[in-house]
């Protein structure tokens, strides 16, 4: 279980974001792929306690699952696995470790809150 | 308060650790060592066929090895057995290892004295596949004992994995292990993922191995075409 220290990592991310544009974070979105290593469940809980005490307190970690994109050098196409435990071509089951899309651990957006300014 | 808005940053959270691990690689690359990491669950036995390696590569080259565990340091002395250096990084409660903690181990090696530097990493077949390490090659083991699905089970570490090793064959009669079974799961998982059988008890299938680690250490060193 390492997802603690990854959400450490994320909430570090957002935190310095927020600091350079002075504004406050009220949600993360974040993109997941499978072969990060990384498990959503776990990380959304362990991001609670790791947003503890820090300006990000009460934010929401919104992820997005990002499938994982092969190209198949037969089809001589793009296409998404159905499962990671075939790493074959969906359409004609050609094996395949060229892999385009399903590592991503990437912050991509912030949704934030500015303070109005008075006139 | 105004609306909420969407800033997009696109921030790789693991880039302190790619970061790291880039530059080590290019360390190992300007030392001329070649880097093998060791994955594999707990007990398939790591640090046997570790200690094997070093002892039976010791005689033509230069060998040393980092090894993670959580509490205590039982593999270390048990790896320096093989007279090579050893080294232990204690993970406290971490799971795996992390690039920082390859580059603070290896602050005192002169890397310029090696052939090969080996990296065992904490018995856990889930988190060491987010981190990258600067390794060249990337082994993951599996046991006889362990079930021939288990890379179904874990796909994503095996697909990470540069090569397979399939260990404790001298027990696969007595748990009925399925060969075909095994290589067709490591298969669909990580498709052309050269395989290795063996007991590094008995010895049995363990100079294929090393001769393929030879072989790398060589095109290695070979200089590209410019």
């Amino acid at each position: 279980m390492h997802e603690l220290s990854i959400a450490m990592s994320i909430v570090d991310a957002a935190l310095d974001e927020a600091k350079q544009r002075g504004v406050q974070v009220t949600a993360v979105h974040l993109r997941l792929g499978p072969l990060s290593g990384v498990v959503k469940d776990a990380l959304l809980f362990s991001y609670e306690v790791a947003c503890q005490d820090t300006p990000l307190q009460g934010s929401r970690l919104i992820v997005e699952d990002v499938p994982v994109v092969i190209f198949c050098a037969k089809c001589k196409e793009e296409r998404t696995l159905e499962s990671v435990q075939l790493f074959a071509c969906p359409q004609c089951g050609a094996p395949t470790m060229d892999i385009r899309q399903g590592k991503e651990l990437e912050v991509f957006a912030l949704e934030i809150e500015e303070q109005e300014v008075t006139p | 308060m105004s609306e909420p808005r969407l800033v997009e940053v696109r921030r790789n959270v693991l880039k302190q650790n790619d970061v790291i691990a880039r530059s080590l690689r290019e360390q190992f690359a300007s030392a001329g060592v070649f880097v093998v990491s060791l994955v594999s669950s707990p007990g398939s036995g790591k640090t046997t066929f570790l200690e094997k390696t070093l002892t039976q590569l010791q005689p033509r080259y230069r060998v040393a090895a980092l090894v993670g565990d959580l509490a205590t340091e039982n593999d270390a002395v048990r790896l320096a057995r093989s007279k090579a250096p050893v080294k232990q990084i204690t993970t406290g409660t971490l799971c795996h290892l992390e690039a920082a903690m390859v580059q603070n181990s290896l602050q005192d090696w002169d890397l310029h004295q090696l052939d090969f530097l080996f990296i065992e990493n904490v018995g856990n077949l889930v988190c060491p596949s987010s981190y990258d390490l600067g390794e060249n090659l990337r082994l993951v083991l599996m046991s006889v004992t362990e079930g021939e699905d288990k890379p179904l089970k874990y796909p994503t570490i095996f697909n990470s994995a540069d090569a397979a090793v399939v260990t404790k064959n001298e027990l696969a009669a007595a748990v009925e292990f399925d060969w075909e079974a095994a290589r067709m799961s490591i298969e669909a998982v990580r498709p052309g993922m050269q395989i290795f059988r063996l007991s590094a008890k008995t010895g049995e299938g363990m100079q294929d191995y090393l001769d393929f680690l030879a072989q790398r250490l060589t095109e290695r060193r070979t200089p590209a075409h410019s």
